[in-house]
């Protein structure tokens, strides 16, 4: 059954979410936010528009199967840490470079890992259960 | 072991499968000669009474070194264990030329060589309890290598059941012995000269580990795995259950023997259980028209003369069982490789089938007989010497010398006769047509069983050799005191020389009434209500059957009962703590709250209430969904944007997956929800979740909160993480591990679901 009302909301939501989402992961440092919630946010607007639409169009934006982002997402957050070892400092140290002030640091790394995971996870989770159907 | 069923061509070796197996097996003959060279280098220096080790760190937290350890005892069964394998690795790929997956036999192979050698060269008896483990892991594969055969799975599972559970006691007696002694390592309990009989533990270690050696070591009434184990291969059983895996139990007692030895019950226990399974197993022995099994039982009853052995304290008691040891992994295992020769040449190994081999087999007959004769003890082979020595350790034994002498005669007459039936008779009675026509076997065939027969002969004629470098020091290992062994071929006119003729002509008479024999002893089989095989079966359903009990009682695959255990657990553990530890608080004041909190206070309950009250399961994941909005929002009053965040977000989302799976869901009511019966306790113990809850929280709020890790992390933050989100900071910095650990279960938890779903039974998702 689709819901137009539920179908034309989503549409047009969907980018500003997405947008949103990335803004939470990139200010989470500073500010309320962060990886794991803007991957929930991610995962909400995907998951809204697989139920609007279909799961098949989900998959087709995505281009990947999810299944890929959850191992990327793990990937990059266990290298993210590997980093410092280089040096003798423990695994996950933080290694930071201030181009023109700004701090950035593999902690950030780190949360784009966790963001990946989460989004890649719920999508697998739900995007199976759809197709079951 | 049958030829491979035309049936199955999927079996049958291709020129590919013959390449990877003969490479393998040339791999593992490799290997294994390296071995035999290496150890054959340390004879001369341990010999001189010298130990060596190797050791390495394993697991340096709990004090446990991977340690090896040579000694006299340890090096006589390397040499046996690498020597004999490197024989098994030339034969086991001509033998199983036939079959496609020879080359995974060849890997198993080589691998339980590794763990029986760790077996006896490990000096932590945690890690020989490893070792030990493994070649039970390992010899369960070999044993069911034809794995097609019911009856090969069911033997090689019953392997591994028995010596496997007997692994885990012989464990258990380990861990005992260890905390008793203060030290697992072996080569200390030995050097300290503890002896445990004064302990309090001591008959509870004894038994532990004697049902651990003797499960292994087939002993009464653990023998039925090993003739059973003869499903397996020819050259396995050759190898596993004449000279090597067999012996670990043999080995064990050895090792034990200065530990826990010289106390009546190591006496009596040991003497007792090695003649009775010795005596019967050579019955049995007799009883048998496969010369396998035949020989199976044989290796049963030399396992129970070493054990009866094993148990006294004099040296020549001792030297008689090492000594017995070699004679026996030389000519047991000649004479299992000959079978393989017998079966593969003429495609049968039943007794009465079989005759006038000689002409066909000329070398198979020389290895055969010569080994026969050293089984039944005929001058000058090796095998008499051993026998003479066993006479000799018997009258020494001082328990009960005269049921050892009678064992010992009994099982050795016994043998006599199986060594005739086996060794001489296929290749000397008169020729009887078999179903193949028999051919020699091929070089790497028969160079095994004549190398070690000839051993058999030469060790025999030169004994100095064997009692200097090999039976001594393996005597004064087990003794720890220097013993000095002598072994020769005359003795003059005694005592053990006169059991020896007495026992030749029982033999020989025995041999010539076999058929008759045999025949009575299958009349009596058949009467006997049970026997061992059929007791392990039985006990295997009681334990089954309890198995399946338990499972519908615990899994009962309901969900609302799994979380009434997991709430109840909850309950009464921390409830109880509570009470217990005097921790129940009241708040002393009503709070000081503003308004707005009680607005989401109530919020909160009046969803919690509707959620029980819903009829539909729509209107109650709504109001669950309420009540998690609520608590979302009292968090963002108190600020903790970060976890309200979250929490808002976890809700819709979980509205959302529920929206998903609504329609597949069964039925609201009925065995989901609480109703009838089970509603008053489900209320009870909800009830009593939320008021334990409470308590512990405000039971937690009224200590003094300490800032101090707050305050680190807020005086650190920004400086050394450059972010001012502390919360965030924590999360992908500070305690970036956890996080790390965190998304896995999140990545698991989705796979798992990949699973659940898609796995499904296909029955269920086709409807």
């Amino acid at each position: 059954m689709r819901s137009i009302i539920l179908s034309t909301a989503v549409h047009l939501l969907f980018g500003l979410m997405i947008l949103f989402s990335l803004f939470l992961l990139l200010r989470g440092h500073n500010l309320p936010g962060g990886g794991f919630v803007g991957g929930l946010v991610a995962a909400i607007a995907f998951t809204l528009f697989a139920i609007a639409d279909s799961a098949a169009t989900v998959r087709r934006i995505l281009r990947i199967d999810p299944r890929y982002l959850v191992v990327a997402g793990l990937a990059t957050a266990l290298l993210s840490g590997l980093l410092k070892i280089a040096v003798g400092m423990p695994y996950l140290t933080g290694a930071w470079v201030h181009p023109g002030g700004i701090p950035l640091g593999t902690p950030l790394l780190f949360d784009v890992g966790v963001y990946l995971t989460v989004v890649g996870s719920v999508l697998t989770l739900i995007l199976t259960m759809e197709e079951e159907r | 072991m049958t030829i491979v069923p035309i049936e199955r061509p999927d079996l049958v070796a291709s020129p590919h499968s013959r390449l990877t197996s003969r490479l393998a097996g040339w791999a593992g003959f490799v290997l294994a000669a390296g071995l035999t060279a290496f150890f054959a280098s340390k004879v001369s220096v341990v010999a001189a009474g010298e130990t060596l080790r190797w050791t390495v760190d394993w697991v340096p937290t709990l004090g446990y070194q991977l340690s090896f350890y040579v000694d006299g005892l340890s090096l006589l069964f390397a040499l046996l264990i690498s020597g004999i394998g490197a024989f098994i690795f030339l034969y086991t790929p001509v033998y199983l030329s036939a079959y496609r997956h020879a080359s995974r036999l060849v890997v198993v192979l080589i691998l339980f060589m590794l763990s029986m050698l760790g077996l006896v060269l490990a000096d932590d008896m945690i890690a020989l309890f490893v070792f030990w483990e493994l070649t039970t892991i390992t010899s369960y594969i070999l044993i069911g290598f034809d794995h097609d055969d019911v009856k090969a799975r069911r033997c090689a599972l019953q392997a591994l059941l028995v010596t496997g559970a007997g692994g885990l006691v012989m464990l258990a007696g380990f861990v005992l012995l260890g905390s008793a002694a203060g030290t697992f390592q072996l080569s200390e309990l030995k050097a300290q000269g503890f002896h445990l009989a004064e302990h309090a533990a001591y008959l509870p270690i004894l038994i532990l580990i004697l049902i651990g050696a003797f499960t292994k070591s087939a002993q009464l009434p653990f023998h039925f795995w090993l003739p059973n184990a003869m499903a397996a291969p020819t050259p396995i059983s050759a190898y596993l259950h004449s000279a090597t895996m067999v012996k670990g139990g043999v080995y064990l007692l050895a090792r034990m023997h200065p530990v826990l030895g010289g106390t009546p019950e190591w006496a009596w226990i040991l003497t007792i259980t090695g003649a009775a399974t010795a005596v019967v197993a050579s019955v049995l022995a007799l009883r048998q028209t496969d010369l396998k099994l035949a020989l199976a039982y044989t290796t049963v009853m030399a396992l129970g003369t070493l054990t009866m052995f094993l148990g006294a304290e004099a040296g020549v008691a001792i030297a008689a069982a090492v000594t017995f040891l070699l004679v026996h992994a030389l000519y047991k295992c000649a004479l299992f490789l000959v079978v393989g020769i017998i079966d593969h040449g003429t495609g049968t190994r039943d007794a009465p089938r079989l005759g006038g081999l000689a002409r066909a087999m000329p070398i198979t007959t020389a290895a055969a007989a010569a080994a026969a004769l050293s089984m039944a003890g005929f001058p000058p082979f090796l095998g008499f010497i051993g026998k003479e020595l066993k006479y000799e350790g018997a009258l020494a034994i001082a328990s009960e010398p005269g049921l050892a002498i009678t064992a010992a005669v009994a099982a050795n007459a016994m043998m006599v006769a199986v060594a005739a039936i086996v060794g001489l008779r296929p290749f000397f009675a008169r020729p009887v047509a078999t179903p193949k026509t028999p051919h020699e076997a091929p070089f790497r065939m028969w160079i095994g069983p004549i190398t070690l027969a000839a051993l058999g002969l030469f060790f025999g004629l030169v004994p100095p050799l064997v009692a200097n470098g090999l039976v001594q020091p393996a005597v004064t290992a087990v003794l720890g005191a220097p013993q000095v062994v002598k072994l020769a071929l005359w003795h003059g006119i005694n005592l053990p020389l006169l059991l020896s003729v007495v026992t030749l002509i029982l033999g020989i008479l025995v041999y010539v009434r076999h058929l008759q024999i045999r025949d009575g002893l299958a009349a009596f089989e058949a009467r006997l209500p049970t026997d061992s095989d059929r007791l392990y079966d039985r006990s295997l359903d009681i334990l089954k059957t309890f198995a399946a009990w338990q499972t519908r009682l615990i899994q009962s695959g309901v969900l609302r009962r799994y979380l009434f255990v997991v709430f109840a657990v909850v309950v009464l553990a921390v409830g109880g703590t509570l009470l217990m530890k005097d921790g129940l608080r009241l708040p002393q004041a009503w709070p000081d709250v503003p308004l707005p909190v009680w607005g989401m206070t109530a919020l909160v309950l009046a969803g919690a209430v509707l959620t029980v009250l819903a009829k539909s399961r729509l209107f109650a994941i709504c109001a669950l969904g309420s009540v998690g909005f609520g608590v979302a929002l009292i968090f963002l009053m108190y600020g903790a944007p970060d976890v309200a965040m979250t929490q808002l977000l976890v809700e819709i989302l979980f509205v959302i997956i529920i929206a998903v799976v609504l329609l597949r869901l069964p039925r609201f009511g009925k065995v989901t929800t609480s109703g009838g019966a089970s509603r008053w306790p489900d209320g009870v113990l909800a009830v009593g979740t939320g008021l334990v809850t409470a308590a512990l929280i405000l039971a937690a709020t009224q200590g003094p909160i300490d800032r101090e890790i707050t305050a680190y992390f807020e005086a650190n933050s920004a400086t050394q993480a450059y972010g001012r989100n502390i919360v965030n900071v924590i999360l992908v910095d500070f305690r970036a591990l956890d996080t790390l650990g965190e998304i896995l279960v999140v990545a698991v938890a989705a796979f798992a679901v990949v699973g659940l779903v898609k796995l499904r039974p296909r029955r269920r998702r086709a409807s």
